[in-house]
């Protein structure tokens, strides 16, 4: 049954909307339309002139090598980041769902990561594995890995796919952690009587009844690895060397703001902004209608 | 089949915090036993460490010639039915009930044979490729025990599998239950609180309270001669009367009194709640003033009761003596 709350007035409503309205579209809806129009528009460097070219901005963008190169980092780098933070905070997940004693001291470290800020995030991996004074290449070096990050495109991918993720685990983790406690013990017991081991007991029992929250959890850190991770990229590696690590959001931001190239750089925030609206779609089409069992 | 043996069988989960305090019992192969006790009694824990879901901190619990207190639950050659059933929600009926089949490496035909003759027991052919969500509390039920059946396991253990059930669904499954016992005449070890179930179903129970087996024996045998004032407290419905008398305890079973003139008056109830039933009258009140025992009767419907005092008699061979400190049967 739908709880309906009534007002009488038939303006007071409208007004207690009016600021999460006006908000939105201030800072989501105005954008949004701007950069749309940009996109079909070309400017001069110097912002003097304008013209109309229609779609020449989204043509030239598939013509151009290093945006199609960018589509590539990008995939790579939000398969890298969704899969490998799925993986580590189901493990997490699954090693604090055993622990009895002091359970919650380690629930709350494994959050702490997402109160960091994705720029923080960035730099304290850099501090890590900087090239010159980085604890992590110290002991690299130790083990005869040349670690350079500056100058090796897989290695700054690396890094900014394990900042990245190390900030995601905590997101991950309470979901995942959530899921398993809702799993009937009983179910694990009778699995256990059944003759299966632990392993089997995971991926036959446990797994399947977590599919609805690793789907919705892929999808959520898909978009993460999207579009949140623009403040490790800037603050690590800026998109290089060279492209290694130049994502689709970020060369947004610098073809806009340091190519001052806006016309190309709305169109490429259009094409950004259809693939968020396909993923929510998805999102809410598959994840919502699961059937939660 | 097989025997199964607790021989002073404990549970502690902190030296300070023992939950159960020894408790033996031979079950002969193809016995059905009810542990019939009020919740936190550690009946369920009892059922639990037969299963191996929990340790046995100290005594023996053996089933056939094999003791079992370290054996892993899959080794132990047992089937549980839960009492949420815990069928897995994610498969079919088939694949539930096949499941522990296929892990055991049992051949495609092996397993369809096996899934097929239990489903026809109990009536769930058609109901082979639904998912559990799709079913009624009845028809899950006996999913659980297809689960169990299609192992043709040594014991059958049953956690108060029928507590999720309504009233009238109770009743059927209790009497599909012992015609499945009756058939398979497999050892099954039956967990419940239900005084109605554990008398029905039970060929020996054993009547636990706070972690002790209060008495053990057949059902009609503990009624007739119950080992301590809870077991006559607890089993029984209303329980028996408990009333003081000379230093002792002196119980009387409801059904036992009989109305009488009031100078044949062995006990003269004050009246204050009448409660007719249909086929008999239930009738309550005190002997003496407010505070003493209360007592109940179970008179025939056509008595002719009214609040106020009613004088009752009862046979000398239907009274039984406890000692008031000891709570025990005295002979």
């Amino acid at each position: 049954m739908e709880k309906r709350v009534v007002f009488r007035s038939a303006w007071l409503p409208y007004v207690l909307v009016a600021p999460q309205i006006v908000i939105t579209i201030l800072f989501f809806f105005w954008p949004a339309v701007q950069a749309v129009w940009f996109s079909f528009q070309l400017q001069d460097a110097f912002g003097l002139k304008t013209q109309f070219v229609g779609l020449q901005n989204f043509t030239a963008l598939f013509k151009d090598g290093n945006y199609l190169e960018s589509f590539k980092v990008t995939a790579l780098f939000s398969v890298l980041v969704a899969f490998s933070g799925l993986a580590v905070s189901l493990l997490f997940a699954t090693m604090a769902d055993r622990v009895v004693r002091g359970a919650l001291a380690y629930k709350t470290l494994l959050i702490w990561p997402y109160a960091v800020a994705p720029a923080i995030a960035g730099v304290l991996w850099a501090f890590l594995f900087a090239p010159s004074i980085g604890i992590v290449t110290y002991v690299l070096k130790g083990m005869g890995v040349d670690w350079n990050w500056i100058i090796k495109g897989d290695q700054a991918m690396l890094l900014v796919v394990i900042a990245s993720v190390w900030k995601q685990i905590s997101y991950n983790f309470l979901f995942f952690f959530a899921g398993l406690q809702s799993i009937p013990k009983s179910l694990i017991e009778a699995a256990a009587i059944d003759g299966a081991g632990p392993l089997r007991r995971f991926w036959t029992i446990v797994f399947p009844l977590l599919s609805p929250t690793t789907f919705f959890l892929l999808v959520v850190n898909i978009v993460y690895a999207f579009f949140d991770t623009f403040g490790v990229i800037d603050a690590t590696t800026q998109g290089g060397p060279g492209q290694a690590t130049n994502i689709l959001v970020y060369k947004v931001y610098h073809d806009g703001v340091k190519a001052a190239d806006l016309g190309g750089s709305s169109a490429q925030s259009v094409i950004l902004m259809v693939i968020v609206i396909a993923l929510t779609v998805v999102q809410f089409r598959f994840v919502e209608r699961r059937v939660q069992y | 089949m097989a025997a199964v043996s607790f021989r002073d069988v404990r549970k502690s989960y902190t030296p300070e915090l023992q939950v159960i305090h020894g408790v033996s019992m031979e079950i002969k192969d193809g016995e059905f036993i009810v542990i019939l006790g009020p919740s936190g009694c550690g009946k369920s824990t009892l059922l639990r460490m037969v299963a191996g879901l929990e340790t046995v901190t100290a005594g023996e619990i053996a089933i056939g010639d094999r003791v079992v207190n370290n054996l892993e639950p899959k080794d132990r050659d047992i089937a549980m039915v839960f009492q949420n059933y815990a069928l897995y929600p994610h498969m079919s009926v088939f694949d539930n009930m096949s499941y522990g089949l296929r892990i055991r490496g049992l051949s495609s035909s092996e397993i369809s044979e096996r899934v097929n003759r239990a489903a026809e027991i109990l009536e769930l052919k058609k109901f082979l490729d639904r998912r559990p969500r799709a079913l009624s509390g009845g028809q899950r039920q006996r999913v659980a025990m297809g689960r169990a059946i299609v192992r043709e396991p040594q014991v059958f253990l049953f956690d108060e599998p029928l507590s999720n059930l309504d009233a009238k669904l109770r009743v059927q499954m209790r009497a599909e239950l012992q015609a499945l016992h009756r058939r398979l005449g497999t050892t099954s070890l039956f967990v419940t609180h239900d005084q109605v179930e554990a008398m029905t179903l039970a060929q020996r129970m054993i009547v636990m309270n706070a972690g002790r087996a209060e008495q053990i024996g057949a059902p009609l045998e503990i009624y007739a001669r119950p080992a301590t004032t809870f077991v006559a407290g607890f089993i029984g419905s209303p329980p028996m009367n408990l009333i003081p008398r000379d230093g002792k305890l002196l119980g009387i079973r409801p059904e036992h009194l009989e109305p009488c003139a009031a100078s044949d008056a062995m006990l003269t109830i004050d009246v204050d709640l009448i409660e007719p039933l249909g086929a008999d009258i239930l009738v309550y009140g005190h002997i003496g003033d407010r505070d003493s025992a209360r007592v109940a009767a179970r008179l025939p419907a056509d008595a002719k009761v009214q609040a106020g005092k009613l004088a009752v008699r009862y046979a000398p061979g239907n009274v039984h003596w406890f000692d008031q400190a000891s709570g025990r049967r005295i002979d």
